[in-house]
């Protein structure tokens, strides 16, 4: 991951960590620790169909380190986003990511970037986690030049083809057949490679997923279904939208896992589980127990619907970042300051994209027939190929 | 090697227009016949095959493409002087193409209903499961909105799925994914993704299929940006557009209509293709255009004849491409006759014909003698009874009225 090495060549712990020489003190250079520490995740795992994966998980300081810094980074840039909206920089739609981090970092790291993943509006920290720069989010948000679709897609259409991250899609569901056909493709190219297709709680009920699984099922494709259910679709509570909510189950033939969300490492260990088993087996759906601290997006307060009790309850017993702060610190693998420091570091680093950001410029006005097909049409007419045939209409 | 323009084994034959000659292997600066010197500049045109036109006062050459037509005209029986290709039929010729595509290409797939172990419900796919195995020719379940996802997301990887509708009618249910994933994400991943994919399938009023089984899909797609659509009328056209969908970047809809599928055409046996932007020049005249697409082009052949017999002479232009319109070529035919009549089988409302009726406008309103007239089908569900269906539609004896009231 990019921000991996941000933070070994950030680190300014391994100076001083240098004077304990004692060889069994846990006090290692936070950049280079790779002793395995076993941890247990915060509750068990519950599957429908399959065989549930073992709650010891292995991990070790470095990566735990980089969870931390990467969560923070994606929560501070959301919060970032936020003052932007309502500083009126960011315009139209912008649904925030604070409270599911887990789920985007611990399903980067069981995975490498040649399994896809595509996503529906809630795109900027999986943007991240799969190799997207600061600076390209928040130029895209604004609409400037430099963001990721040129400023031309907005925050519902992040996109990184070179890292397989496909989007970015508005419309509520319409994204989980795109996903099982990356799968085909995968499966078509025999690329052993898998494809995780997120949606909400609110998508599960469309009946393009339930088409779409049964395609994948058919035709046995390295497809993960993987439902990141915060709850409430937009402001409907999941019992007033689902008979069932028991979301992993709703496959029927197809295997369901039922995951901590707000558990970085739960979410790992079920994605390597669910990338093993995809491979060998056909589609497998992950339900994500997770939770969203804003609105479904900026336009909601998301308080009319819950109370905020409910709110604050969770982000005193499951918030994803403070479960990791409280995991280094109880392993001894780094001080509270250095990690306060890390989170100075972050914000730092999301100020500084912010202003560049909004030193770029808004795209030409040339822009707007750019993309529209590829090779450019309607103004010069081609042949097939694209190359000789050439007619300047009037 | 791929000849990339059209005609090249019936550029030799001669239509049943009476008093153009041509001769193919030349220069395509035929004297005109009674040119009407438009006021338009000279400009210099790259046509197909490669041969530069340069045009100096102002004449414009027409490039006759009067390939062998499978009309009730008698073209057919002039063919002695081109090249022996095969005889087939439309379906036939569609399945020629699709099959050498697959060939040419291992990225090319085909999804769909009853494509595979059936054949294909109109026989398009016949005989290609059993040659490229159920991976490449797949049978779906009947879940139009998910397959035709599967097959965008399939195609932003780099695969080129040819996508069957069994009926166009079918695609409304896969309407979001073709609007919006198909059309948009070019645009809205800012040039990441380009989307290779073939939407196809039969369309059109048939033979009493009832209302539901006769749509004209089109209509509804044509605004949608980001995408093309060509229709198909000859097994020539068929098979050119056909290949010409699946090797284009971008997402293509071809609309065959279902009662094309047995027409008999000699085709030519070398590779071809056809240009998707491109319309065809059906019959060449001098009184009024008629532009036309899909199976109006018979009907209006048929209505040619009774007004040739008239002593009319109109000019028949098969548009083939619906988005974009090719207003080059019907540019150039509206500079010259000053008199269009529109024949297509949507209907009056929000049709090919109505867009096309103010993009003529738009461009060439200077050019026009008379305004610009648009026969459509009725603004109705079809009927099933077949008398009521016949009405439906726009008949031969209605386009003859037309062009002579035009032409008064």
């Amino acid at each position: 991951m990019a921000l991996s090495q941000l933070l070994s060549s950030s680190s300014r712990s391994g100076n001083r960590l240098k004077s304990l020489s004692s060889a069994i003190s846990l006090r290692h250079p936070i950049s280079t620790d790779t002793t395995p520490i076993t941890v247990e995740t915060s509750v068990p795992f519950t599957s429908h169909q399959c065989e549930v994966p073992s709650r010891t998980v292995q991990t070790n300081a470095k990566e735990l380190l980089t969870f931390f810094r990467d969560m923070a980074l994606m929560r501070r840039m959301e919060i970032a986003a936020d003052s932007l909206y309502k500083a009126k920089l960011i315009r139209g739609f912008c649904h925030l990511y604070d409270g599911q981090e887990a789920v985007a970092v611990g399903m980067e790291a069981a995975i490498t970037k040649k399994d896809s993943i595509i996503t529906a509006y809630r795109d900027h920290c999986t943007f991240i986690a799969r190799g997207g720069t600061l600076l390209e989010v928040f130029a895209e948000l604004m609409g400037r030049q430099a963001g990721c679709s040129r400023g031309k897609g907005g925050s519902m259409h992040f996109y990184k083809k070179d890292s397989n991250f496909y989007g970015g899609h508005g419309i509520v569901g319409a994204q989980v057949p795109l996903g099982c056909g990356l799968a085909f493709a995968q499966k078509y190219c025999k690329d052993e490679a898998v494809t995780f297709a997120l949606y909400g709680d609110g998508a599960a009920n469309q009946g393009q997923l339930f088409e779409a699984l049964n395609i994948s099922a058919l035709w046995d494709l390295p497809a993960i279904l993987v439902c990141e259910n915060n709850h409430y679709g937009m402001g409907t509570a999941e019992w007033r939208a689902a008979k069932s909510p028991a979301y992993y189950k709703r496959g029927d033939y197809v295997p369901g896992l039922k995951v901590d969300g707000m558990d970085v490492l739960a979410v790992k260990q079920a994605c390597t589980f669910a990338k093993e088993h995809a491979l060998k087996n056909g589609p497998i759906i992950l339900e994500m127990d997770t939770y969203r601290y804003h609105g479904h997006s900026m336009s909601d307060p998301g308080s009319t619907y819950r109370t905020r009790d409910e709110i604050t309850g969770v982000r005193q017993e499951r918030d994803p970042v403070e479960r990791i702060r409280k995991l280094i610190l109880s392993h001894d693998l780094a001080t509270e300051k250095e990690l306060k420091d890390t989170e100075k570091e972050v914000r730092k680093e999301v100020d500084d994209a912010i202003a560049q950001a909004k030193e770029n410029p808004v795209p030409d006005s040339s822009e707007l027939f750019t993309n529209v097909y590829a090779k450019g049409l309607g103004v010069e007419s081609f042949g097939a190929d694209r190359k000789e045939v050439r007619a300047t209409l009037p | 090697m791929a000849a990339i323009f059209q005609g090249v084994g019936a550029a030799a034959t001669l239509s049943s227009s009476p008093s153009n000659s041509f001769d193919s292997n030349n220069s395509f600066l035929s004297p005109p016949r009674s040119f009407s010197v438009g006021k338009g500049a000279s400009f210099s045109v790259i046509r197909s095959g490669g041969i530069l036109n340069l045009n100096s006062k102002g004449r414009r050459a027409q490039q006759l493409i009067s390939n062998a037509v499978a009309t009730k005209a008698d073209s057919a029986a002039v063919s002695s002087s081109s090249k022996p290709g095969h005889e087939l039929l439309l379906f036939e010729a569609l399945q020629e193409g699709l099959e050498e595509e697959m060939d040419r290409d291992l990225r090319v797939c085909v999804m769909g209903e009853d494509v595979g172990h059936y054949g294909g419900s109109y026989k398009v796919t016949k005989g290609l499961a059993k040659k490229f195995g159920d991976l490449r020719v797949l049978d779906t379940p009947i879940a139009e909105n998910s397959f035709t996802g599967m097959g965008i997301g399939a195609a932003m990887t780099g695969l080129r799925p040819v996508v069957e509708g069994m009926n166009m009618g079918f695609l409304l249910l896969a309407f979001n994914q073709i609007s919006n994933n198909c059309g948009m994400l070019h645009y809205t991943s800012g040039g990441q993704f380009t989307i290779p994919i073939v939407i196809r399938g039969p369309g059109g009023v048939g033979r009493q299929l009832g209302a539901e089984h006769s749509q004209r899909l089109e209509s509804y797609f044509q605004s949608i940006p980001g995408i093309q659509m060509v229709a198909c009328s000859t097994p020539y056209n068929a098979k050119g557009l056909m290949k010409a969908a699946i090797r284009s970047e971008n997402p293509v809809i071809l609309f065959e209509h279902v009662l094309l599928y047995n027409l008999k055409e000699r085709i030519p046996d070398e590779d071809y293709i056809c240009n998707l932007e491109e319309a065809e020049m059906v019959r060449p005249g001098e009184h009024v255009t008629i532009l036309t697409y899909s199976r109006m082009r018979y009907h209006v052949m048929q209505a040619a004849k009774t007004l040739v017999n008239k002593g009319y002479d109109p000019e028949v232009i098969d548009i083939r491409s619906l988005k974009p319109f090719d207003l080059y070529t019907i540019g150039n035919s509206v500079k010259k006759t000053h008199r269009v009549l529109i024949v297509e089988e949507c209907m009056r409302t929000g049709g090919i014909g109505a867009s096309l009726t103010a993009a003529i406008t738009e461009n060439f309103n200077d050019y026009l003698d008379a305004p610009i007239m648009c026969l459509s089908s009725q603004d109705v569900p079809t009927p099933y009874a077949g008398t009521l269906e016949e009405v439906t539609v726009v008949q031969p004896a209605q386009i003859v009225t037309a062009v002579e009231q035009l032409c008064r």
